[in-house]
């Protein structure tokens, strides 16, 4: 029988460290939806949601039951729609996103993600009309989340959907005003974005995967926190093996539960996501596990150094515990979302610079930060062309999710509620950018992307 | 399918001789059973064989969680792969 300390040692992790399965994300193709006609194109696509994860959810509860291990969030993924609806006869694309939204409530996922556009090199007609759509789309559905890749290693920069982005974040944020600028926690703005991610608001099925695949994310920041209170004081070498074997606990878990779903819902095994989400409970925080290491606060001089460490070691550890790593797989800092990182914002400690350095070093990039409802579009955009710029030279993804929230000033909080917790107004820098955005055209892609 | 059952609480008279009064009543065969008592503290490990059992497997979790309550203790039932994928390479 297995010894009794790794079980306990299991027990204590799931009861009292929050360790839990992130995520369970169906991919779905939507390709064949296509449709001249866009009620017809809806309603395949309802149609085929529907029909394709109607067992998730309840396939979710009955791993949770019999592993014993939750399984926070049920979610779907679907072809970025800028594709599938392109070739339907209309200029509106606010009814896909509907059709999505109904679709994900029939079969009871938290969130659908995929009212997406692929725009780094050039925007297709398609592309246009759905960025035009997201501010309606997102303030009349609950659950659709929407994503746009401005930019690639490959590509370079879309400097005119990169100002595009910065108005219809601002669009997105005036048009959901009376829910603090919620609209724009479910936007993403993407530099090389991947096609298997299961995490939102930036998950969709991607062209080169499958017709349906069962993407699994990860977490676990309270796990690694604890384990790396018993090593306190000891050298970063021992901080980065305590980090891998947790890191490997948690993945192994993870690749149990993704293998589980897929084999009972008939549907391939893609990736699991080997990242550190946090959330706002207390004791799930990616902020402590770096104050943990030394720091006396997140945002502190040395932070950058820490959360490479810890980002680096948690891949390291979980890349043998699956048959399958991919997604995004590394530390998320999502401001509004982790308690530590709430808390250090609202001290002063951690700047929207020290943030943008940070995302340098781990996954993904300015996560759910609310800035002052009067931040420009311009400057919002300046601010994704940066991040942009991070993500194509570093050869990694990088995001962008602010919320420029209506009315509020530096010093006041926007409450989401939830996973997304509540967002500490933060400054931006007050130079204008105005007329560096203003050229538009393409920000040439890096040398190193010359790689044949 | 084979499952961990574990007990943990105060300890008392009579828990083990409840446990498995249940999981016989529910035809769920005991493969294996180690226990100790650290300062009044009770911790009760449980490798069990939930193949042939009566009842579905969400309600077995019910069952002995409601009969953990009644006598102030944690009792649980998770499938014995998830240790395994856990702590063994």
């Amino acid at each position: 029988m297995i010894n009794t300390n790794d079980i306990l040692q299991t027990i204590r992790m799931i009861d009292h460290q929050h360790l839990d399965v992130r995520t369970i994300t169906m991919g779905i193709n939507l390709l064949d939806c296509c449709d001249p006609d866009p009620h017809a194109a809806c309603r395949k696509i309802y149609d085929k949601i529907t029909a394709s994860a109607d067992k998730l959810v309840k396939t979710g509860e009955d791993i949770e039951t019999e592993f014993g291990i939750p399984i926070v969030n049920k979610r779907i993924s679907v072809t970025p729609m800028a594709l599938a609806a392109g070739a339907s006869r209309t200029s509106d694309y606010v009814p896909f996103a509907a059709a999505m939204d109904r679709a994900a409530k029939a079969v009871g996922v938290n969130f659908i993600g995929g009212f997406s556009a692929l725009v780094h090199k050039g925007m297709t007609g398609a592309d246009k009309k759905l960025i035009a759509a997201i501010p309606e789309a997102l303030a009349v559905t609950d659950v659709v989340c929407s994503s746009v890749n401005v930019g690639s290693t490959k590509a370079g920069i879309n400097m005119d959907a990169v100002r595009l982005m910065g108005e219809t974040i601002k669009a997105c944020a005036e048009r959901t005003a009376d829910k603090g600028g919620f609209g724009c926690a479910k936007l993403v703005v993407f530099c090389n974005a991947v096609e298997d991610n299961p995490f939102m608001a930036g998950a969709f099925h991607g062209v080169g995967e499958a017709e349906r695949v069962i993407n699994v994310g990860v977490s676990g920041p309270g796990v690694v926190h604890h384990a790396l209170q018993a090593v306190k004081g000891q050298p970063f070498d021992v901080v980065a093996e305590t980090i891998k074997k947790t890191a490997f606990q948690v993945t192994r878990m993870g690749q149990l539960v993704a293998r589980e779903a897929s084999a009972r819902l008939g549907v391939p095994f893609g990736i699991v996501d080997l990242s550190l989400a946090p959330t706002p409970a207390i004791g799930d925080s990616v902020a402590r596990i770096l104050e943990e290491m030394g720091l006396e606060v997140c945002g502190a001089h040395g932070t950058t150094a820490a959360l490479a460490l810890l980002n680096d070691a948690v891949k390291k550890g979980g890349v043998m515990a699956s048959s399958s790593v991919g997604g995004l797989s590394g530390a998320f800092i999502p401001v509004s979302e982790d308690e530590g990182m709430i808390a250090a914002a609202q001290s002063g400690a951690l700047t929207l610079d020290k943030l943008e350095a940070m995302t340098c070093v781990c996954s993904v990039g300015l996560d759910m930060i609310a800035v002052p409802g009067d931040t420009s579009a311009a400057t919002l955009s300046a601010i994704i062309a940066d991040e942009a710029a991070i993500g194509m030279v570093n050869q990694k993804t990088t995001a962008v999710r602010l919320i420029p929230a209506p009315g509020k000033r530096v010093g006041d909080v926007v409450e989401f509620g939830g996973l997304l917790g509540s967002a500490p107004v933060m400054p931006c820098h007050t130079g204008g950018a105005g007329e560096f955005v203003a050229r538009g055209g393409r920000i040439p892609a890096p040398l190193h992307s010359l790689k044949n | 399918m084979r499952a961990i059952v574990t007990v943990i609480g105060r300890d008392q008279v009579g828990i083990i001789a409840a446990v498995c009064a249940l999981l016989s009543e529910k035809n769920v065969n005991v493969l294996d059973i180690s226990q100790t008592v650290l300062q009044e503290y009770f911790t009760m490990i449980m490798l069990v064989d939930a193949s042939q059992a009566t009842v579905p497997f969400a309600r077995l979790r019910e069952d002995l969680a409601q009969a953990g309550k009644e006598r102030g203790l944690d009792i649980r039932v998770q499938r014995e792969d998830i240790f395994d994928a856990m702590h063994r390479i």
